[in-house]
């Protein structure tokens, strides 16, 4: 495709390069460096188009994340110690907010945390499994497949919030979840039980959504794949492990790291289910929002960056496993439909071996 | 496994039958409870008996101000919803038709917001709305909405627009068709579909918002139905209205069930377009 000289002015009219354009099928690594060039017009037009969008990002995301940043180096208003009057304005601390997060005051922050980790592990964790489960169910299951997934969706329509006025009402000591386990836990209060109570609702409520989308990775196996295994002898057990798995990782992965990035920043749940300020479910979110609605922004600003910091840690973690960066051209689809195609030959020569 | 044919019928029957009482008994439990009378709300039984709307009546009694909450959130959620589809549109279609410089960087970058935790930029803009007075605005809920609102447009929006034929408008070009009017004229009706379940897609997290509302409101009037439902007072301080407020759980949720029902082939399709494909 060759560039044509456009005058500027018409260039906005220009026909984009319809050569290789990635994010459709993304060409061969080969051919990538081939790749049309962008024209001076489609430049303008996308600055044009995406300007808006980065603006806004700009100042609903950046703007507050460099502020939260330079609000973590502030004390609260206060009595000044040194000289006994009250401060209107609030004082500069230095680092001395972290250094309380880490140093003496630092309980209350490093409980939020390893209930966060805690929470995130063992909900994503059950999650995978029920929700591949599910996907397996589903893929097999012809008739009454359009009934599971409309009921698959309504636990994802459901409010967080009202789904955890609904769990409260189950785990009421009154409630059907006592009456069914015939014993009288008091679910909401205080104490192990509590995370117990979390973790079940929000792997209610999250679940089928992993399950929908590893049901979307196996609608993409071809079945020859599987027929190819049966021919030469494998095991069910052996498909699943061998095949179905392996092709269906990608989709996986993305599934599993939204839902981590979604579980560190938990605070509807627990704050509706169990409540605010209680040892055994605080999250880091609500640890911020908390000290955040008593005025301390200083503090809880600390407490904001040090979670974005979390989360960022634990994506950059993912991208280097999954070796792709997500959205890329084709985002994880072009991704993984070309991981499939690279997977596919050694998945299958690995099952005639185990045959 | 020597299973035989039936047998393995009747289980994935089984398996399918799981999956749906799993997914669907804790919202039956819902539905039922809001439907039995306060005096008979510890009941167990699967069926309410007497069916009564009592605790339907009682959500809409003025003093919890339920209504107002539900046309708060109809108001954050729809302008939510309206100007990130109207901004993610055009990014959509730019990062899906052009070629320009640092396309991979910036689609990355903005997929990455959605994963910003929410709390980070409440705390410091709350303290920024508290300053200029935006609390108990709806543009303090509105502002904060666009963070998670904006990117899944975009993510959403792209990949729809990645999948049609783009022969159509280089024939729309070829027949004298500037790039705005191709966009215009085929496009937009074209995409109707993908637009229309992004806004679904869009318009359920916005609806489903809880922290922003939260932090960002302190009078009853301004509060959305989440957290209104979640304030919800009984007659004395010591007795959760459980009754209205499942009551009140199924107005909210109902709407997006039917949503998610009427559109559900479409939302799968959105919803699982990034994973894999």
């Amino acid at each position: 495709m060759a560039d044509i000289k456009i005058p500027p002015g018409t260039a906005a009219d220009a026909p984009g390069p319809t050569a290789l354009r990635p994010g459709r099928h993304s060409p061969p690594v080969g051919l990538r460096r081939q790749r049309a060039r962008a024209t001076a017009g489609s430049g303008r037009m996308a600055a044009l188009l995406v300007s808006p969008t980065l603006l806004v990002l700009s100042i609903v995301v950046l703007y507050p994340t460099v502020m939260a940043l330079k609000e973590s180096l502030y004390g609260t208003k206060g009595l000044d110690p040194k000289t006994g009057f009250i401060r209107t304005t609030e004082p500069f601390v230095g680092l001395r907010n972290y250094g309380d997060i880490f140093g003496t005051g630092g309980d209350r922050f490093w409980n939020a945390f390893w209930n966060t980790t805690f929470f995130t592990v063992v909900t994503v964790g059950l999650e995978t499994l029920i929700g591949v489960a599910m996907a397996l169910i589903m893929h097999k299951a012809f008739r009454g497949r359009a009934l599971v997934r409309a009921g698959i969706l309504v636990p994802w329509a459901v409010p967080t919030a009202i789904s955890a006025l609904l769990w409260r009402w189950i785990f009421n000591s009154n409630g059907i979840a006592n009456a069914l386990v015939g014993h009288q836990i008091l679910w909401t209060t205080e104490g192990f039980h509590a995370k117990v109570a979390v973790i079940i609702a929000e792997v209610w409520k999250t679940a089928p959504f992993i399950g929908l989308l590893v049901l979307a990775g196996l609608q993409v196996i071809p079945k020859e794949v599987y027929e190819a295994a049966r021919i030469d002898g494998a095991s069910a057990l052996g498909q699943f492990w061998h095949i179905t798995l392996p092709l269906v990782k990608p989709a996986l992965l993305v599934a599993v790291l939204f839902r981590c990035l979604d579980a560190l920043r938990m605070f509807d749940l627990p704050y509706i289910l169990v409540g605010a300020q209680k040892n055994s479910v605080e999250t880091l979110s609500m640890l911020a929002q908390n000290e955040a609605s008593n005025v301390r922004f200083g503090p809880a600003s600390a407490y904001a960056v040090l979670l974005f910091l979390y989360v960022l840690l634990i994506a950059l973690a993912f991208v280097r496993v999954l070796g792709t960066d997500l959205a890329g051209d084709g985002g994880a689809a072009g991704k993984g439909a070309g991981r499939n195609r690279r997977v596919r030959v050694p998945a299958l020569r690995r099952a005639e071996v185990t045959a | 496994m020597t299973l035989t044919a039936k047998w393995r019928g009747r289980l994935l029957y089984a398996g399918v039958a799981a999956v749906v009482a799993y997914c669907l008994a804790p919202f039956y439990w819902m539905v039922v409870s809001s439907l039995r009378r306060t005096s008979d709300i510890f009941d167990t039984s699967l069926l309410p008996s007497p069916v009564s709307f009592e605790n339907y009546r009682a959500v809409f009694s003025p003093s919890q101000g339920f209504t107002h909450a539900l046309l708060n959130s109809l108001i954050v959620a729809g302008i939510t919803t309206a100007l990130a589809l109207l901004l993610a549109t055009f990014t959509a279609y730019a990062m899906a038709r052009l070629e320009f410089r640092f396309k991979r960087l910036i689609l990355t970058l903005i997929i990455a917001t959605s994963m910003f935790p929410v709390v980070s930029i409440v705390v410091p803009l709350l303290k920024l709305f508290t300053d200029i007075g935006w609390i108990n605005t709806y543009q303090a809920m509105i502002v904060p909405s666009m963070s998670f609102a904006l990117p899944l447009a975009v993510w959403n929006l792209t990949t729809f627009f990645r999948q049609m034929p783009d022969e159509l408008e280089h024939a729309a070009m070829i027949d004298g068709c500037t790039r705005g009017q191709a966009f215009r004229k085929i496009i937009v009706p074209l995409a109707a579909p993908g637009i229309f379940t992004t806004a679904i897609i869009t318009f359920i997290a916005a609806w489903n918002e809880f922290l922003i509302a939260l932090s960002m409101t302190n009078k009853p009037a301004m509060q959305t139905a989440p957290v209104s439902i979640s304030k919800f007072s009984g007659a004395t301080q010591f007795e959760t209205p459980f009754g209205s407020q499942m009551a009140a759980g199924v107005l909210v949720t109902v709407p997006l069930v039917v949503m998610v029902l009427l559109f559900q082939r479409r939302i799968v399709a959105g919803l699982t377009a990034g994973a894999a494909k």
